[in-house]
């Protein structure tokens, strides 16, 4: 019992872990950084830098004038994505209205639209958007479809005659297609990984280039507590900035945890542990802490950004970028997260993404510890 | 080194490389205890890495060395409780007050401020002052104490300083080599390196080292009085021409630039300080001065270079 609690003391040494969080707290222009980050790219992917169309000008071209017409016209302009702001007297208007730069859609019903829906069952509307920014346009005949098909569905459910509903339109779990969604699992990935590994890199290495790394190396303190008081500030650093995205994405963004968040939060503190022992490995691979930042950016900030599957999906990468991007940690957060917050998944669903990052972290450990060791 | 001393610390032919560069070229010499040796040389004449084997923080390729009879490769841990190391830059926490620095480091070495206070009473007063302000904020000379406190805390009894002394002002530099005498008494064996030639008359023996290679261990006293040459010391305007003139000159075997003169080893049964004087007046040189002078350290380390 004894042996085991002295070994206990010299793996957690308490005024190296103090040290550390001097460290920290001293620095306050870092910590700040460290701690606003989070909220200001939580509020930058959610609002400023979105695929989301909000409040897109509409034109209507509406020549049967009746109660189905009336109601979708309704409809769309209750819509938040769209505000119905101009109704043309004719069809050709909708060229005017473009080149002017007035309106993103013109909505234009056929002639007697209400009465073909009740006689036939069918009826067209015609949605022309400017394509010049083909991703807006694609967004916007969306909505605008789904719109349509909500109607539809409802007529269909409101009277007993057939009516022959075309395409559905079918948004599974972000039925609104709304941005939040698909960046809150992104930027949580990214903000974590480069607070653990950018900053436990860049604390060990600048020991080394201070000389300090030196001292701490010839006095009997373990590499093994060495490495402990790296983690641990690190760690709780991480854990209030995990808590500050959780909270911005529910009750700013919307985005609720709908899955278990015991599952969310297990799956976060093994990415965390992951980040640090990256961090940890960069900063025995590197000798000054410009290189430290320099290798942790062009290492895991790139490949979070561009391969995680958190802007573009891995599914359409060629092989070699697929087979690349199952390397990054974040890719298999990013897929955890999304199971377990957005589809509301239980834990076993992502228990692939869990065995994967529990791999990388004992792997990433012990590449360092040895590492470590061997140099000295 | 007197004889009734052991070696506190012993190195054998210790040789290192870096890729091509040979860091350490198979240095030997052995230190007693209580003493205070000196590694004289410029930068990249092995100096550091002397120091990094005798720590344990490096591996010899060949050779072996002991450290108060340790081995630094099989008996590494038991080494470290008995050493003090400064290394290069004076290895402080730029952002902890001077007091959290010596606190820190006497507690990862498992000692109080307290039960060694005594050891550094004399240094620490002196800091006492500045006691809450950041290491960061001291002044070369301060951080270059506070280091050395920090270094002594835990009472080493072998102190390996690396270069303790660069980029310190003069005043401060005399300071930390009084110091350094006052540890001797107390039976502290002290290895320093330093680039100064002018500080190798503080130490007790010197290794001159060059290109990772050690020329000669001796006494400073020794080693000036084994000057093989006569020299003096020759002073002429314009200076820079004066020394292209000396070097033509068959009564002088070797000159070099000196601070504010020149340096040149003489055939002094052929010569005298006057009649070069006379000759170099006649060269059109104004204000000549040429008198016979002792050598200095660096006039040694020179002569041995040139060899």
């Amino acid at each position: 019992m004894a042996t085991k609690n002295n070994r206990r003391l010299s793996i957690i040494n308490y005024q190296l872990i103090v040290k550390e969080f001097r460290h920290i707290f001293r620095d306050t222009r870092s910590m700040l950084i460290l701690l606003a980050m989070p909220v200001v790219q939580i509020i930058l992917f959610g609002f400023a830098i979105t695929n989301e169309v909000k409040n897109a000008q509409v034109a209507v071209f509406d020549p049967s004038k009746d109660a189905a017409t009336t109601r979708l016209t309704e409809r769309i302009h209750a819509s938040r994505h769209f505000d119905v702001v101009w109704h043309l007297s004719s069809a050709a208007e909708a060229g005017e209205v473009f080149k002017e730069g007035r309106v993103n859609l013109v909505v234009v019903f056929s002639e007697n639209f209400g009465e073909n829906i009740w006689r036939t069952g069918e009826a067209t509307v015609q949605l022309i958007a400017d394509a010049t920014d083909p991703n807006q346009a694609v967004t916007l005949t969306g909505y605008a479809s789904s719109i349509i098909a909500d109607y539809r569905q409802e007529l269909l459910a409101e009277r007993s005659i057939p009516i022959r509903v075309k395409a559905q339109v079918n948004m599974l779990y972000n039925p609104q297609l709304q941005g939040a969604y698909n960046f809150v699992p992104g930027v949580m990935g990214m903000i974590l990984i480069l607070i653990c590994a950018m900053m436990t890199a860049i604390s060990v290495v600048r020991e080394k280039e201070t000389g300090t790394m030196d001292v701490l190396l010839v006095s009997p303190v373990k590499p093994l507590a060495l490495i402990f008081s790296k983690l641990v500030p690190y760690f709780a650093l991480s854990v209030v900035n995990l808590i500050t995205i959780l909270l911005l994405s529910v009750y700013v963004l919307n985005v609720p945890v709908s899955g278990s968040l015991l599952g969310l939060t297990a799956l976060s503190l093994l990415y965390i542990f992951v980040s640090l022992a990256l961090g940890m490995l960069i900063s025995t691979l590197v000798a000054t802490q410009v290189a430290a930042m320099l290798a942790s950016s062009m290492a895991l900030m790139l490949p979070v950004m561009l391969l995680s599957g958190m802007m573009f999906p891995t599914e359409n990468m060629p092989a070699i970028l697929q087979w690349l991007s199952s390397i990054v940690p974040a890719r298999w957060y990013i897929a955890g997260v999304k199971k377990l917050m957005i589809e509301g998944l239980p834990i076993a669903s992502s228990l692939k993404e869990i065995a994967i990052l529990s791999l990388m972290a004992v792997a990433l450990m012990t590449a360092s510890f040895r590492k470590l060791k061997n140099e000295h | 080194m007197s004889t009734e001393n052991i070696a506190t610390i012993s190195c054998r032919q210790l040789s290192k490389r870096y890729g091509k560069v040979e860091a350490l070229r198979n240095a030997s010499f052995e230190v007693g205890r209580g003493e205070i040796f000196g590694c004289i040389g410029p930068d990249g004449s092995g100096k550091s890495t002397l120091f990094r084997i005798l720590t344990t923080l490096l591996r010899a390729d060949s050779g072996g060395a002991t450290v108060e009879g340790l081995d630094v490769v099989k008996d590494y841990h038991a080494i470290r409780n008995r050493l003090g190391y400064m290394p290069g830059r004076f290895s402080l926490y730029q952002d902890l007050s001077v007091e959290e620095n010596l606190n820190f480091f006497a507690s990862i070495f498992n000692v109080t401020i307290r039960e060694n206070y005594p050891l550094i009473r004399d240094i620490y007063r002196q800091l006492e002052p500045f006691k809450s302000r950041r290491a960061g904020k001291l002044s070369g000379g301060m951080k270059q104490k506070l280091a050395l406190c920090c270094a002594l805390i835990h009472k080493p009894s072998v102190l390996l300083l690396d270069e303790p002394t660069t980029g310190v002002d003069p005043i401060s530099r005399k300071e930390f080599w009084d110091i350094l005498a006052q540890l001797r008494r107390q039976d502290i064996t002290i290895v320093v390196s330093t680039p100064y030639m002018d500080e190798a008359l503080r130490c007790d023996r010197i290794a001159l080292m060059r290109e990772g290679a050690v020329l000669k261990i001796e006494t400073p006293e020794r080693i000036i009085s084994q000057f093989p040459q006569t020299l003096w010391s020759v002073q002429g305007d314009p200076m820079y021409k004066l020394l292209t003139d000396l070097r033509r000159h068959e009564d002088i075997i070797s000159s070099y630039a000196f601070g504010d003169a020149h340096h040149a080893t003489v055939r002094s049964e052929r010569i005298t300080p006057l009649q070069l004087e006379e000759n170099l007046k006649m060269l059109g040189y104004l204000n000549v001065e040429v008198k016979k002078i002792q050598p200095t350290i660096e006039d040694c380390y020179i002569a041995m270079i040139n060899d």
